[in-house]
């Protein structure tokens, strides 16, 4: 945790956005390390899998796009703004006072709803990961409503910056852009990268379709399998894996994603239950949620690999 | 299937938004959005109609029984915002495809949809849940879908703004999740009325007081609270017509149900609200809002950022009739939303009917416009007495209960407050008309003819509304006290 206040303090302080993106991305790895001391396995996937991956890919190829250096205005340094922020900072510290001690098995937490989720969830839902369990089904409708705010995010994405542009717009100058060109340079890199695709992409699938077991899910497989697509993309070249998924896949995918979880919801409501009640598909109850969870993973899955795909693809075309 | 509403109401406009996205066809984009806004209109009345006659309608989501599943939770005060959020949709939605052919390229127009129903389903999920974390959820969805549908405005301070806003509500959604966050640490549940039964007895622990302290400043800074207003005048002035029109009429007032559902249901049984400083604070701040974002109005320029001016302010009358934590001021509140939705709906459609034909909206452009635009001006005018507060329309309906509401609580002061904001809104009010009736049209300005109808008749649907229910106004008080009765109501 010093760690990542030294991380912080340098972000706030840094000049240099690129700096700033990779300590950023280490202070998201950081997380993720304080998560799995936590027990948190899967918010630790989901962190190491977005912020400190995803994310990153992200803000870099905004940079491309951009400029790398912060510009300083030499205007008065808004000191209101830094007592605002020490407020802030002082009422979390003073709320947190009362807060149960770490590792309080009597913490009200650990006694309202999360017994229930712990003893019944095998015999109700039936599967092994009670994370899962608790996302997909119990809370499913929340995590259909965070899938909707990727899609949100992609269209948003395609709205802005999406629509074809004539002419060349902005050159390969920015910094990102020469690191790129140096990267097609590298060998190692090159065979290195080529030779781990095909295993990131599998290790995708197995996180899909793995994620009612162990940690994992729609969530972190569709990043990691976009990130298969975009590494590609990053040492080779934009082009050619744009033909491997055309704009018009992605942009089904990502529909078609978010209306499979929705629409098995639909199914379930048509089946005489409410609106997400996975039970109601099959004979069996376990069966039916086993389904239903199954189902809405791919949708997520579907959902988050191409909203990653279309932001990442959406930004690289604007140098062109 | 009458019992699978409430989850349709929500729901079908979440599956419309990916068909436009595959249909990728302005004009079969409009039409999904429309279709879907009326039924969605319809069975918004149809749960009012439910609630009104047989109390609370729960449905809990999958089946999984609350606090352990999400459980949508209807009673008199959400059905009502269902209600005018549908309403608000179906009026703009047939004004929208002239509007909007008008000021997005072609090519955006079936994303511009996308967004749009993506943006009534984040509203409708906030308005409907009986679940705080889900509550977050929609918000976001509705706040992305509104940052994006005010940077697609013609101006290119457009895009600023909706980044200022994008900023500002980031930090309200944020201050949001931490008091959540907060209160689940304390509690162990996130259902709002598991919650009003549990937070009493956690009421004096600094965890909650400081979770009630992030709850106001969020929505605070969503709804515009005074001063935490300063993403509101650029985003409504720039974004384009139809978006103004839905946002203002709905955007804002969302988030101030949510407020109240906040203080009222979920810390209904705690009296750190109704007996701490909070509500003086707060009457404090909605004065000056009334009075100081009115005065401000008067020096616009642009008529839709004087407009935007004047929501400050209305909002400002909507936070007094909460912080004096009576039935009548509640009530008041509550029909503000309603009346401030049609008649600023109304006013904003003006703007968009001004924008279509004339292309600004800066004031020295309505020079003349009285007889170039009769129709729209009219209508423009017709509004102004309602925002002024006139008897027979709705602004002096939400107004008479405000000043009510005041006098029992003896708050001479805020009474006070009333009268001068209503007297500053009759000086913007009529500098606009001045210009417009009394100056001659600029020589050799084009004869310019009225908008389309498909335009006006919206139009003229909110002003006519805002007479509707100004003389005739027992439908609307009968629910908005019924729906004030509730939230002090102890909790089930």
């Amino acid at each position: 945790m010093v760690f990542m206040a030294v991380t912080g303090f340098a972000v706030a302080r840094l000049r240099n956005l690129f700096g700033v993106v990779m300590l950023t991305g280490l202070f998201s790895l950081m997380s993720a390390v304080l998560y799995v001391v936590l027990d948190a396995v899967d918010v630790a996937f989901t962190e190491a899998a977005v912020g400190a991956g995803i994310a990153t890919v992200l803000m870099l190829s905004t940079l491309a796009l951009t400029s790398s250096e912060e510009r300083v205005s030499e205007a008065e340094k808004p000191m209101w703004a830094l007592g605002l922020v020490v407020v802030t900072g002082a009422v979390l510290i003073y709320g947190t006072l009362d807060m149960a001690p770490f590792g309080d098995a009597y913490a009200p937490i650990h006694h309202h709803v999360v017994p229930r989720y712990l003893e019944k969830s095998g015999q109700e839902v039936g599967l092994p990961n009670v994370v899962t369990s608790v996302l997909a089904s119990y809370r499913g409708y929340d995590t259909l409503g965070e899938v909707y705010v990727i899609f949100t995010a992609a269209c948003g994405v395609l709205l802005i910056i999406g629509r074809p542009k004539r002419g060349r717009r902005r050159t390969l100058r920015m910094l990102v852009g020469e690191m790129r060109h140096g990267m097609r340079q590298n060998v190692i890199l090159r065979v290195v990268s080529k030779l781990l695709i095909p295993f990131i992409l599998v290790f995708a699938l197995y996180v899909q379709w793995h994620g009612d077991f162990g940690p994992g899910g729609g969530f972190q497989a569709g990043v990691i399998f976009a990130a298969g697509f975009i590494l590609y993309a990053l040492i080779f070249d934009v082009d050619t894996s744009r033909m491997v998924v055309p704009s018009e896949v992605t942009r089904l995918l990502l529909a078609l994603g978010v209306m499979l979880y929705a629409g098995v919801g639909v199914v379930g409501l048509l089946r005489g239950g409410n609106f997400l009640n996975y039970s109601v598909l099959a004979q069996e109850q376990t069966a039916g949620q086993h389904l239903g969870i199954l189902l809405v993973e791919f949708g997520v899955g579907l959902t988050v690999a191409a909203a990653m795909i279309t932001i990442f693809f959406t930004f690289a075309r604007q140098e062109h | 299937m009458a019992a699978q509403y409430p989850a349709l109401q929500v729901v079908l406009a979440l599956l419309a938004a990916p068909v436009c996205l595959i249909l990728r066809r302005p004009n079969a984009a409009w039409a999904v959005a429309t279709v879907i806004t009326w039924i969605s209109l319809a069975l918004a009345l149809s749960l009012l109609g439910r609630v009104w006659e047989t109390g609370v309608i729960l449905y809990p989501m999958g089946d999984w029984a609350a606090p352990w599943g999400i459980e949508y939770q209807i009673d008199t005060v959400n059905a009502f915002m269902l209600v005018i959020v549908t309403l608000i949709g179906s009026v703009v939605m047939p004004f929208a495809r002239a509007s909007v052919e008008a000021e997005i390229e072609e090519e955006r127009i079936y994303l511009f949809y996308c967004m749009y129903l993506l943006n009534l389903a984040g509203l409708l999920g906030i308005a409907i849940t009986g679940d705080v974390f889900n509550l977050f959820v929609f918000l976001e969805i509705s706040s992305l879908s509104s940052y994006v549908m005010i940077s697609l405005g013609r101006d290119k301070r457009a895009l600023t703004a909706a980044y200022r806003y994008l900023v500002i509500g980031t930090i309200g959604a944020t201050f949001y999740i931490i008091g959540v966050g907060m209160m689940y640490m304390t509690t162990g549940s996130l259902n709002m009325a598991d919650l009003a039964a549990i937070l009493p007895a956690v009421a004096d622990s600094r965890t909650v007081l400081v979770a009630l302290g992030f709850l106001t400043v969020g929505l605070g800074l969503k709804l515009a609270l005074f001063p935490l207003h300063l993403w509101l005048p650029n985003a409504y002035a720039y974004a384009p017509s139809a978006v103004t029109v839905f946002l203002a009429a709905t955007g804002t007032k969302v988030a101030v149900y949510a407020f109240i559902r906040i203080f009222f249901t979920v810390f209904g049984g705690v009296e750190i609200f109704t007996a701490g400083v909070i509500p003086q604070i707060l009457a404090v701040l909605a004065a000056l809002a009334m009075i100081g974002a009115s005065a401000v109005a008067i020096y616009q320029t642009d008529v839709k950022r004087l407009l935007a001016y004047s929501s400050i302010a209305q909002i400002g009358y909507m936070v007094l009739g909460i912080s004096m934590v009576t039935v009548t001021g509640l009530a008041g509140t509550i029909v503000h939303l309603f009346n401030h939705a049609i008649m600023k709906g109304g006013l904003f459609m003006a703007m968009g009917c001004i924008l279509f034909k004339i292309g600004a909206v800066q004031l020295d452009q309505f020079e003349g416009l009285g007889k170039r635009m009769p129709v729209t001006m009219a209508a423009f005018v017709a509004g102004g007495f309602s925002l002024i507060g006139v008897p027979l329309t709705v602004g002096f309906v939400s107004k008479w209960y405000l000043v009510q509401a005041a006098l029992e609580k003896g708050w001479w002061l805020a009474v006070a407050a009333i009268l001068a904001s209503s007297l500053l809104a009759v000086i913007y009010i009529w500098r606009v008309v001045e210009v417009a009736y009394f100056r001659p049209p600029p020589k050799g300005s084009a004869e310019v003819s009225e908008a389309p109808l498909s335009m006006l008749v919206p139009l003229w649907i909110l002003i006519g509304a805002s007479y509707y229910f100004g003389i005739d106004a027992t439908q609307t008080l009968d629910i908005a006290f019924a729906a004030a009765e509730t939230l002090f109501a102890p909790p089930l």
